[in-house]
């Protein structure tokens, strides 16, 4: 039946595929290794310890996971501030990716927290705010940003629902949709000062161990540097996902669209590197860069990661051959984790005799949620009306 | 009206030498505000503690009364039950004894590690609800009903005092309180009442470092002429002596800022008054409302392609 | 001859008086005063006077207790104790310091006369005796394993102490069953506590136990008239308030890490310590490490080289296995130190290996799917710009 709406439509098909299993396969894993975690406590099934209080599940699940998270965020700065009408068919699959990638980052928190039974509080006891802690600003931008995508998304349940065959379904989207549709504007607004403020906290938030350190990722620009990297990466994560469903699930590719979508990123990755080389040089610290130990290595390699990236999408004949897109926007969201990664577990340095490197549960933990987050991803775009368009000729079968 | 991609890009560029120019000043302005930290200044009634390294003879009574006042398994986890052996602060542990060696030359000294009681406190800064927090004599004390162990104020602190109870379900922070509760009652942090040669004392912060200036002025050749803990960090109500380099000892280096005060210098940059957050969302709801009115149709551009432009004119969401 | 009423000519007399009677001299009055100031431990009332003087004073006016001292199943040992002791000896203590009206092993009577003379004497001092009681009392078989003058030992017990004034269970046969009542307690062999419960008890264990503590409890109650402070298991405080691990000689080797590991080795030439031998010490309640038996030096267990065995403790005498090692109640800190730095948090080369291959497996994976990447729609070539 189609429910397709606007040039969205759901793409239909069986949901059990060798795949799906295989996705559910993992995220079973990771369901079973969470229980493990709640029986047996984080010093058990974690490798995080005293030196190094946060581990994997911050650093990649939370901060890595928020930024993959910033398709629905960039491509709205695209669409409704730009003002570039023509990419509006991505802006609805990249706040899908954005929400869930938001709701496994909130799991994930959840996961991580020692005493999470209480998180409730955070929200709630208003009175005992810190408004000087960065996290508490953290938390509570990444709880409304999450509602806020899921409401972001909401028209395409409601459309859903007003084109499925009950009828308190129909009522339920004829009654919602208009309401979402007249303040979506006001709620898209939303969403993007909320990441505008909490993807430049996340960066912030190590500032307070200035001390510990390292001075190669150790500047007050942190927070300037994430927002801008998180851009770069919502984007690379939207060519990565139209062009995965594209593939497999038999959309159009929207080649050219994406072709525009990489000329957008390579200002944005320049002005990221040119940011962070010009910070490197202000406060004396080229020549660490090039010290060839394992903090400049590191850090050379998220620069060249991110200069290849953009390397690769510097002409337009680069960026319209979508294979080469398709691995510059990889190579972006690898020097974007890189570098997220060496922020929170590199350059973070307790002191030599600490050591950390995440546990095996740890790893199949972010690995199973991952792989739920995909299923979701695969079940919710063959249900409802999210990716554009409708099955291509050239791919059906 | 649609902003042509050259307008774009030109922005961008300017935004971002904009925001570097803006780093340089707050680069500036930054060493500046360092000379003046406006946040520390030890509360009226504060109260700490001066261990002076060369008394101590590491008999490790303050670690066992520590335990006890504190209601402490001991840690015999390396020591198959037999001994309270803690290699630092953990868990279990909110009060340890090191010993420096050196090799090469003999020179060793004992040291005493415990939460610092800074001034301007890394971790209170952190915690979100405010479980860690500078209560009364400017003991930083743990509401374990605020706390959903984040850890984010072990993140923080320069010393990496607060512990987290991996071992446990119920996951708390443990760390030094000044033994608040027995301060309460009229009586002695638990360290400094069994300590046999008076190596750890307590009293007011103002007392202790009269204290401890006295000392480095009668006996010049004993210590190394810096009262760790006066400005280190913004200031902290436990002071240390020492014959040895303090970072030898462990106590590291970290100049006279607080911790927290960068973090709080780009808050109020940013978030002053919460005015930037709410002009920037009146700002892009405007606009983005604006460009509804009138879309950037691809045929306007140079440029194009794409089979999403024929539906601009329904595109709302 | 059959003696059916005995006169006891001394009767309310004070020791002092009873001193003058026996031509002791003052001089040696003092030299005893002065043992018992040393041999008696500190925290009692007789021991808180600080010059000899003073305590002779205290015991001069104070009145010999009656003391009647009954078997059960025994070996005697703890009799063989207080015979070792010789500051004071055991002559000084019941000659003078004390009334043994009943001992079984050291009075001269037997037989009828023994038993005459024990009633006599319970009847001669009712209420105010001290009973001392040696050997465990076996319940089994209506109390028949031991029977001595017709009547079971639970009815000589009954009957002693319902005219005592305190009771003293000696050993720890008589504090909580003792060797007898070890395995399968065959003869069903219990303490004296668990047979007398309206009067008070004072549990002194040991096998044998240190022969000044009987002597301190029966001058503590001689002199100040009351009984020591106790514990939950009714023993003296002054005696049994620490375990021996706490008190020891060879601690210091203890929390330096210098063991004996087998007997005559190295270690154990050394003196260094034998908790891993089976020194039931950590465990054990007494007073063996701070007050040897025989007034030599190390003449304690641990002193000559024999791990403890916990001979006080029910749950560790002739329960817990000789050579096996115990867990010390309350733990302190060894002699060594944590130094400022020490490694922590490792690297596990599996995760390592399991993160390795998943980052492999997806950028190869991603480059796999991008190979896969076509366009479906000719693109409609427009030169350049967007």
């Amino acid at each position: 039946m189609s429910t397709a709406v606007e040039g969205h439509s759901p793409v239909g098909g069986p949901f059990v595929t060798r795949p799906m299993l295989v996705l559910l396969a993992l995220t079973g894993m990771a369901g079973l290794l969470i229980v493990q975690r709640f029986a047996f406590g984080l010093g058990a099934t974690t490798a995080m310890n005293d030196g190094y209080p946060w581990g994997l599940w911050i650093a990649f699940d939370v901060v890595t996971g928020t930024a993959f998270g910033c398709g629905g965020f960039a491509m709205a700065l695209l669409v409704y501030i730009v003002n570039r009408g023509a990419y509006h068919p991505l802006v609805r699959p990249a706040i899908l990716t954005s929400a869930l990638g938001y709701s496994i980052a909130g799991v994930s928190v959840l996961l991580d927290l020692g005493r999470p039974w209480l998180a409730w509080k955070i929200p709630v006891f208003v009175w005992e705010w810190n408004l000087h802690s960065q996290l508490l600003e953290v938390a509570l931008c990444i709880m409304a940003y999450c509602v806020v995508q899921w409401i972001e998304l909401s028209p395409a349940f409601l459309e859903s629902a007003k084109a499925s065959p009950w009828p308190w379904l129909q009522w339920l989207g004829g009654a919602l949709l208009p309401l979402v549709n007249k303040s979506l504007l006001l709620v898209i607004a939303l969403g993007m000062v909320l990441p505008t403020m909490h993807q430049s906290s996340l960066g912030a938030l190590l500032l307070l161990s200035g001390p510990r350190l390292h001075p190669l990722w150790n500047t007050i620009l942190l927070p300037l540097l994430f927002l801008i990297s998180c851009i770069a990466m919502g984007f690379g994560a939207v060519v990565l996902e139209t062009s995965l469903s594209s593939r497999y699930l038999h959309r159009n590719s929207h080649t050219d669209t994406l072709a525009g979508i990489g000329f957008w990123m390579v200002p944005i990755i320049g002005g990221y590197l040119w940011i962070r080389v010009a910070d490197l040089w202000m406060r004396g610290q080229l020549a660490a860069l090039f010290a060839m130990d394992v903090f400049s290595v590191m850090s050379l390699l998220e620069l060249g990661l991110f200069a290849l990236s953009a390397a690769m999408m510097s002409t337009h004949k680069l960026r319209s051959h979508p294979q080469t897109l398709f691995r510059a926007a990889m190579l972006c969201m690898l020097a974007g984790t890189l570098y997220r990664f060496d922020v929170f577990l590199v350059a973070f340095q307790p002191g030599e005799h600490w050591a950390y490197f995440p546990s095996v549960n740890e790893i199949l933990i972010s690995v199973g949620l991952v792989a739920g987050e995909i299923a979701a991803y695969i079940l919710l775009v063959k249900t409802f009306p999210i990716l554009a368009g409708r099955a291509s000729a050239a791919t059906a079968h | 009206m649609g902003i042509s991609r050259r307008t774009a890009l030109k922005t961008l560029i300017a935004a971002g030498g904009a925001s570097l120019a803006s780093a340089a000043t707050a680069h500036a302005a930054g060493a500046e505000a360092k000379l003046k930290c406006a946040h520390c200044h030890a509360p009226p009634d504060a109260v700490g503690l001066l261990y002076d390294s060369t008394r101590c003879i590491g008999c490790k009574a303050c670690m066992v009364a520590c335990n006890k006042a504190n209601d402490l398994p001991p840690d015999t986890r390396l020591s198959d039950g037999r001994w309270q052996m803690p290699t630092d602060l953990n868990e279990y542990t909110k009060n340890i004894i090191k010993v420096y060696q050196d090799p090469d030359t003999g020179e060793s000294a004992f040291i005493k590690r415990q939460c610092m009681h800074c001034i301007d406190p890394a971790c209170t800064n952190a915690c979100m609800l405010g479980a860690l927090k500078k209560r009364e004599r400017g003991i930083v004390t743990y509401d374990a009903d605020l706390c959903v162990g984040c850890r984010y104020c072990a993140m923080a602190c320069p010393f990496n005092i607060p512990k987290f109870e991996w071992e446990k379900l119920a996951s708390k922070i443990v760390k030094c309180e000044l033994c608040n509760h027995r301060i309460a009652e009229g009586k002695r942090p638990a360290c400094t009442e069994v300590c046999p040669t008076a190596a750890v004392v307590y009293g007011t912060r103002h007392e202790l470092l009269d204290e401890a200036r006295a000392r480095l002025a009668a006996e010049p050749d004993r210590y190394v002429p810096k009262v760790y803990g006066e400005t280190d960090a913004g200031g902290t109500q436990v002071l240390y002596l020492s014959h040895v380099d303090f970072t030898k000892l462990g106590l590291p280096d970290i100049g006279e800022d607080s911790v927290p005060e960068p973090v709080r210098a780009v808050q109020q940059a940013v978030y002053r008054g919460f005015i930037a957050p709410v002009v920037l969302y009146a700002v892009l709801a405007s606009v983005a409302i604006r460009n509804r009115r009138h879309p950037h149709l691809p045929e306007n551009d140079a440029g194009g392609g794409g089979n999403a432009g024929t539906r601009n004119k329904e595109s709302r969401s | 001859m059959p003696v059916d009423k005995f006169e006891f000519d001394y009767a309310g007399e004070t020791i002092g008086e009873h001193l003058v009677r026996c031509g002791v001299s003052r001089r040696r009055f003092l030299e005893l005063c002065l043992k018992i100031a040393v041999a008696a431990p500190a925290g009692l009332t007789l021991t808180s006077k600080v010059h000899a003087a003073e305590l002779a004073r205290e015991i001069a006016r104070a009145r010999r207790p009656s003391v009647i001292w009954l078997h059960f199943q025994d070996c005697t040992g703890c009799s063989e104790t207080l015979l070792r002791a010789s500051e004071p000896d055991l002559a000084e203590l019941i000659l003078h310091l004390i009334s043994l009206d009943y001992h079984e092993t050291l009075m001269a009577a037997s037989g009828a006369d023994a038993e005459a003379a024990r009633h006599a004497a319970m009847k001669e001092n009712a209420g105010k005796y001290v009973l001392v009681c040696e050997g465990s009392i076996p319940l089994a078989q209506d109390g028949t394993y031991l029977t001595l003058a017709g009547k079971t030992g639970i009815d000589t017990l009954k009957e002693a102490a319902s005219t005592a004034a305190a009771i003293i269970a000696i050993g720890s046969c008589a504090s909580w069953g003792g060797v007898p009542s070890s395995g399968h307690n065959p003869t069903g062999a219990v303490g004296v506590h668990d047979i007398i419960q309206a009067k008070p008890v004072i549990n002194l264990p040991g096998c044998p136990p240190n022969p000044y503590n009987l002597l301190a409890t029966v001058l503590e109650y001689a002199i100040a008239g009351k009984l020591p402070a106790v514990d939950a298991l009714k023993r003296p405080l002054f005696a049994y308030d620490r375990v021996i691990h706490d008190h020891c000689p060879r601690r210091a080797h203890f929390d330096n890490g210098r063991f004996a590991r087998s007997f005559g080795d190295e270690g154990h030439r050394q003196g260094w310590c034998l908790y891993h031998l089976g020194c039931k010490g950590p465990v054990t309640h007494a007073s063996c490490s701070w007050r040897h038996f025989n007034e030599v030096v190390d003449c304690w267990p641990i002193g000559i080289g024999a791990p403890c065995y916990g001979c006080t403790e029910k749950e560790v005498a002739f329960r817990v296995p000789m050579f096996e090692t115990v867990q010390p109640q309350t733990v302190t800190p060894p002699g060594t130190y944590a130094p400022i730095a020490t490694n922590q948090g490792h690297v596990s080369p599996i995760a390592t290996g399991v993160a390795g291959a998943i980052t492999g497996a997806l950028v190869a994976a991603g480059f796999m799917a991008s190979r896969k990447i076509v366009t479906d729609e000719p693109s409609a070539k427009t030169p350049k710009k967007e």
